[in-house]
């Protein structure tokens, strides 16, 4: 007779790829490769750590995190380091909650990392944060056995201008340099010296310029680094924090405001993996105080019959705005609504000027654009969403081509995800531009020296050719169409607009590869006005003024009778300011627009003191404040619900950081205008104008044509100390909401005038010497450094303190300009 | 068959030329047998050279003992996968353990036989590049590997088609900046590569990632300097030498109270006892006191254990390990707490600061043993130095941390009434000179 075996419990097979582990009498399963601390955490053990961060590479260095491991039966001898032993099966994990040996192990590090750090906790930003502080409560001894001399440092060391370190806080894990060399690539901060004197440091000689250093202050585990902007500002149990969106770029970054008693003290960057994951760049981060600022605009404020602004209250403005711009509807009005709109007020805009103004003459586009842009936004951009082109498929993609884009500079969020996809599955980056960048160097591939493998990624065009190259890229570079052919993605920036044909190559190289093509633009407004229709040629949710359907579907939405749309496209910013300059057009409404930006600021300031009436919605006093006849303020993002659509197409909804009594957000004012002007906008909040224009939808059907432009023959130097202006922007410079922050501006690049070798021979311009460059109108003096350019080419920052194109050269890219020692 | 081969003093093997004039010089190593070996070698298929050196149970001279040629297996081969990588053998000759001085003066005396056995090693595991890392204060021996190197190149025993034998090998010689740490191979890797010497993250091992994340073998000077003889003797020879788990010739640095301080070679296994008779005894004839059978890192042993064999499971049997062989003897006038304290300093000096437990752990221990060499210390003071050294055990990133408290641990585990004796002698003030200048002021 047998007996028949035990019945074993029924068991779950262990899923594909997972292996099975039991963690404090736990059994879990885990993917494979997963750290420990990781699976812990999926079980809410939580492990003390320091220097473990999910998304840096492990590191073990502060031994905060060690368990005891069991592997085949066999106890290991050592605790193991929880954030470097990845899952086995069959592993048995023990952690501090059931391993004595683990207890005693944390604890003595806990023990060892406090010996030399100083009780300042009260006077340390970090206090009241702090995972030291934190993790010595609930894993430290209750007194200390430490009699002896800590170690000290002079301090505070600035490892720039906005960021501090105190050395004796610090607890080495090595957060900060392994994100500054992992993440952002530009490891600006090292180890210095060694054993108990180890410390973190900066070079003497090289420059600490990273866009990226605010992380390093937020990932910090101690109170080691600091920012100097909010350093003995405020403690943490005082702050409210707000999840808020970043209004200073496109990237749609999630961050968190932090507030006390009605001020913003510092902001953070937010978690959102889909995005940002937990990175933004410093100006997200460090750029707020335009809040406070003295030019910043309360009180609405009317021009006098002596010519002078003075402030009155909201209903005689409106008043008054509302009989001037009634008085100038047959001589007709333009609307100007520029790129840093929510997608409720950019609706708000396109709206008023449909149905208040009774025109098309709407364009949000506050800098170089062109008709070609608006058929390629019409046909490529509007009405997709990330289910098309994300950040989480733009990582995966095997190859990236940026065009009229410099990453790092104008959309540094996207700058750290194709680094990351560089580095972590050596995604291919592509730049069609003029020299390699310190973008195109850091999304290279690394192969022992990055270098060369870094230039192939360089397609160098002469600036204005650049239509021509990427019409020739399958015989210029074959390398890069192979790559794009098959999951590939295109990049372009705004910044097509100003090479006639680019935007139409573009798209022609898109169908000829299947590579999926993202519209970045530099602000964070623009995305979404394409989507509010805030453009001459679209209506709301992409539908085209010349589609009498199209139309008739606003119109009955709107509840306007048939046939009050205007049915001819309107004339855009350019066109709108040269009627105005001409006297051809009788009023302006300008939100938040800086003529400096303009292609020709010289023309819009004419354009604007020319135009009859003009009415300015305004954060700050403005070149157009200084010239409107009515003033309206209006709510900064921190005082006002909305939201922004960035270069993905993702809707990124906020609420107010601060009290918002007072302050009217743009929807709202045109709304009580248009009221006064006996029209309905329907957009007394944001979430009026956001159900108004949800309640329009997109357009369904039809697709439009696409943009048909041929490239236009590049200008070429023809006179002796001649060259063709290549520049854009960079991420640090005058830009309007940047202003009072002087620890951000101290870090921003050095504004440098750039060209080849034999140009500058050819110049007569030496390296590290003053060069000038100049226009009929103005000129430049900025020091040159010798970089990779094409022949013949400089380039100058676009918007630097003493290199301000447009406003001083009234040129731009692919002009041709004076260059002289 | 396990019985201990006889530890009479042998007949040289791996100082044999060391007596011989200008033996550094490659026609006077060609005369004394040189590059003899490398020609059996390169005849031979590079796995029958692994097999060979697995067969002779050489074990790594760095210290940790690890069979040098399993080392050399686990490379990966073959033209496609892993083994499609380039491979590189690397010498740490960055000899910084206290009391060790086996490798520089095999590198001045013998340079050849470790190019000889850089080339047949780097054969055998199919490399074509070797780098020797030597410490950078040993300025002397760096010039006479160099020199040799220059030498071996001018020879045709290095650079292409070497011998005709279709092999080809470049040797590097690299001045280390002087960290103890680079020492550990995986710091010794990332400092060649011209980074900051910390210990790697292990997996991977260097035998899958070491240098340029590429399979590498690293070995001692020793080790390599050991396979000619062995390629020149056969396994069975090698195992004559020694005992059967740690066979082979081995030098002896005695260092410290001894009346003829230096290196005697002998076969693994041989007792302090035995070595003491060929270095003529303790110094004056002053007893032992205390003595580290391979380096501080190796818990201290006393008189006791004269009579220990000295290899790897001797040492280890009696709590200890055979480390670099490097035999420190301190006769009875060396206060223990003094010394331990001195090589503390020389760990708190040396910590890369990586890890958390080895950086603050050996700070903190210098000033209690600092305090009680001062006659500052109390009794709880060695509890806590036991408790620390707990702490650091085991806990560190790498093995410095568990070296730098063995010699606390050994040395409170043998000489604990020592260290209390120094808390006695306490006096009742503790800043007695701080008492005085307050006494000046009032008086």
């Amino acid at each position: 007779m047998t007996i028949a075996p035990e019945q074993k419990p029924e068991t779950r097979p262990v899923p594909e790829g997972h292996v099975r582990l039991t963690i404090d009498g736990r059994e879990v399963d885990a993917p494979k490769g997963e750290l420990l601390i990781r699976a812990c955490e999926r079980l809410g053990i939580i492990v003390p750590r320091f220097c473990d961060h999910p998304l840096l590479d492990p590191a073990g260095a502060c031994r905060q995190c060690l368990v005891e491991v069991e592997m085949g039966g066999r106890p290991m001898p050592k605790p193991q380091a929880s954030c470097t032993m990845t899952v086995a099966d069959g592993m048995v994990v023990k952690t501090q909650h059931s391993s004595p040996v683990a207890k005693k192990a944390q604890e003595g590090v806990m023990e060892l990392l406090l010996i030399n750090h100083p009780l300042d906790c009260p006077i340390c930003d970090k206090g009241g944060e702090c995972p030291l502080q934190n993790q010595a409560m609930s894993t430290g001894r209750t007194d200390s056995r430490f009699v002896d001399v800590k170690r000290t440092f002079p301090k505070p060391l600035p490892i720039s201008t906005q960021v501090l370190l105190d050395r004796e806080r610090c607890v080495l894990c090595q957060r900060c340099t392994r994100f500054s060399e992992q993440v952002a690539g530009d490891p600006f901060i090292d180890l210095l010296e060694r054993g108990a004197l180890q410390q973190i440091g900066v070079a003497q000689d090289k420059p600490f310029q990273s866009y990226f250093s605010g992380n390093t202050i937020q990932i910090c585990p101690v109170g080691a680094l600091t920012s100097a902007a909010y350093r003995f500002r405020s403690r943490p149990f005082d702050l409210v924090s707000t999840p808020g969106v970043d209004e200073h770029s496109a990237s749609g970054a999630a961050i968190r405001i932090d507030s006390r008693r009605g001020t913003v003290m510092r902001r953070l960057a937010g978690n959102d993996p889909e995005v940002n994951e937990e990175w933004i760049d410093d100006k997200s981060r460090f750029a707020f105080r335009y809040l406070t600022s003295k030019g910043r605009i309360t009180r609405p404020m009317v021009r006098g019959s002596d010519g002078v602004l003075v402030e009155t209250s909201w209903t005689d403005a409106l008043q008054v705005a509302a009989e001037g711009l009634l008085a100038a509807r047959a001589g007709g009005i333009g609307v100007l609504a520029g790129g840093r709109l929510t997608v409720e007020d950019a609706y708000a805009y396109a709206k008023f000027a449909r149905v208040a103004a009774g025109t098309n003459d709407v364009d949000s586009r506050a800098r170089t654009h062109s008709a070609e842009e608006l058929d390629f936004l019409a046909a490529h951009v509007v009405g997709h969403g990330p289910e098309r082109l994300s950040y989480t498929r733009l990582e995966a993609a095997p190859a990236v081509l940026c065009v009229a884009l410099e990453p790092e500079e104008e959309a540094p969020v996207v700058f750290l995800r194709l680094r990351k996809a560089a580095q972590k599955h050596r995604q291919k980056v592509f730049h069609l531009g003029q020299w390699t960048t310190p973008a195109v160097l850091r999304t290279g591939v690394e192969l022992g020296s990055s270098e060369p493998a870094a230039r192939d990624g360089l397609i160098r065009a002469v600036p204005g050719a650049e239509a021509a190259v990427l019409t020739e890229l399958a015989e210029v570079a074959p390398h890069v169409v192979e790559a794009l052919t098959g999951g590939g993605v295109i990049l372009v920036g705004e910044r097509a607009a100003e090479v006639p044909g680019l935007y139409t190559a573009v798209a022609r190289l898109a169908e000829r590869t299947g590579a999926v093509v993202g519209w970045v633009p530099r602000r964070a407004g623009e995305r979404g006005a394409v989507e509010a229709g805030a453009l001459p040629t679209l209506l709301p949710g992409g539908r085209s003024v010349t589609d009498s359907a199209a139309r008739a579907e606003v119109e009955r939405a709107w509840g306007l009778p048939d046939g009050a749309l205007p049915t001819t496209p309107g004339r855009s910013t350019s066109e709108m300011l040269d009627a105005a300059a001409a006297g051809e057009l009788a009023a302006l409404v300008v939100g938040g627009v800086d003529p400096l930006d303009l292609p020709d600021p010289a023309v819009a300031l004419e354009a604007l003191r020319n135009v009859g009436f003009l009415v300015s919605l305004e954060l700050h006093t403005s070149a157009v404040t200084e010239l409107a006849d009515v003033v309206l303020p209006v709510a900064p993002d921190a005082q006002r619900s909305g939201s922004y659509v960035n270069w993905e197409g993702r809707r990124r909804e906020f609420g107010p950081a601060l009290d918002a009594t007072g302050v009217l957000p743009d929807c709202r004012v045109l709304d009580t205008l248009a009221v006064e002007m006996d029209v309905d906008l329907f957009t007394q909040t944001p979430a009026a104008a956001a159900g108004d224009m949800a309640r329009l939808g997109t357009r369904a059907g039809l697709s439009s044509p696409g943009p048909v432009v041929a490239p236009a023959e590049p200008l070429r130097p023809v006179v002796v100390g001649q060259a063709v202006l290549a520049t854009w922007r960079q991420l640090l410079d005058e830009s309007s909401l940047a202003v009072d922050e002087p620890a951000l501006a101290g870090t921003a690049r050095p504004p440098q005038l750039r060209c080849n070798l034999a140009t500058a021979q050819r110049l007569g311009l030496t390296a590290g010497a003053p060069a000038t460059v100049r226009t009929e109108r103005g000129a430049i003096t900025v020091p040159l450094v010798i970089a990779d350019l094409p022949d013949g080419v400089v380039w100058l920052p676009a918007n630097s303190p003493g290199s301000r194109v447009r406003d001083t050269l009234g040129a731009g890219h692919g002009d041709l300009v004076g260059v002289s020692a | 068959m396990t019985e201990p081969i006889t530890p009479d003093p042998i007949v040289p093997v791996l100082t044999k030329r060391w007596q011989s004039p200008r033996a550094w010089d490659i026609d006077v190593y060609e005369q004394l047998e040189g590059y003899t070996a490398l020609r059996h070698a390169l005849s031979g298929l590079p796995d029958q050279l692994i097999e060979l050196v697995k067969a002779s149970g050489l074990r790594g001279r760095g210290g940790a003992g690890f069979p040098t040629g399993m080392k050399w297996s686990f490379i990966p081969q073959g033209s496609t996968g892993p083994g499609a990588k380039p491979k590189y053998l690397v010498v740490n000759a960055d000899e910084g353990e206290p009391g060790t001085c086996k490798d520089i003066p095999t590198m001045m005396a013998d340079p050849h036989s470790l190019i000889e056995g850089c080339i047949i090693t780097s054969y055998a595991i199919r490399a074509n590049f070797c780098a020797i890392y030597i410490r950078g204060e040993a300025l002397h021996p760096l010039r006479r590997v160099r020199y040799a190197v220059e030498q071996a190149y001018a020879k045709g025993y290095l650079g292409r088609d070497i011998l005709g034998s279709g092999f080809d090998l470049d040797i590097v010689v690299h001045a280390g900046a002087g960290a103890y740490i680079c020492g550990e191979e995986t710091a010794l890797l990332d400092s060649l590569e011209g980074r900051r010497g910390q210990p790697r993250l292990k997996p991977p091992f260097p035998a899958t990632a070491g240098l340029y994340a590429s399979p590498t073998v690293v070995n001692n000077v020793e080790t390599i300097a050991s396979v000619p003889a062995i390629v020149q003797g056969g396994s069975s020879w090698f195992r004559t030498m020694g005992r059967e788990k740690s066979p082979g010739p081995k030098i002896y640095s005695l260092s410290g109270h001894v009346t003829r301080p230096g290196q005697y070679e002998a076969p693994m296994g041989t007792t302090l006892r035995q070595l003491l008779e060929l270095a003529g005894g303790m110094k004056d004839g002053i007893p032992l006191k205390f003595w580290t059978p391979g380096g501080s890192s190796t818990p201290m042993f006393t008189a006791e254990h004269l009579d220990i064999p000295l290899d790897f499971e001797g040492a280890a049997g009696a709590g200890s390990m055979l480390g670099t062989t490097a035999v420190q003897l301190f006769n009875e006038t060396v206060s223990v707490p003094w010394a331990v304290m001195k090589w503390t300093e020389f760990y708190k000096h040396e910590s890369c600061g990586k890890c958390t437990p080895c950086r603050e752990g050996t700070y903190w221990l210098l000033q209690i043993l600092e305090r009680m060499v001062h006659h500052e210390g109390t009794p709880a003071d060695v509890d806590t130095m036991l408790d620390i050294c707990d702490n650091i055990l085991g806990r560190s990133f790498c093995a410095l941390g568990d070296g730098a408290v063995s010699p606390i641990t050994s040395g409170i585990k043998y000489f604990r009434q020592e260290f209390l004796d120094l808390c006695t002698e306490q006096p009742s003030v503790a800043h007695p000179d701080q008492l005085a200048e307050l006494t000046g002021a009032s008086a």
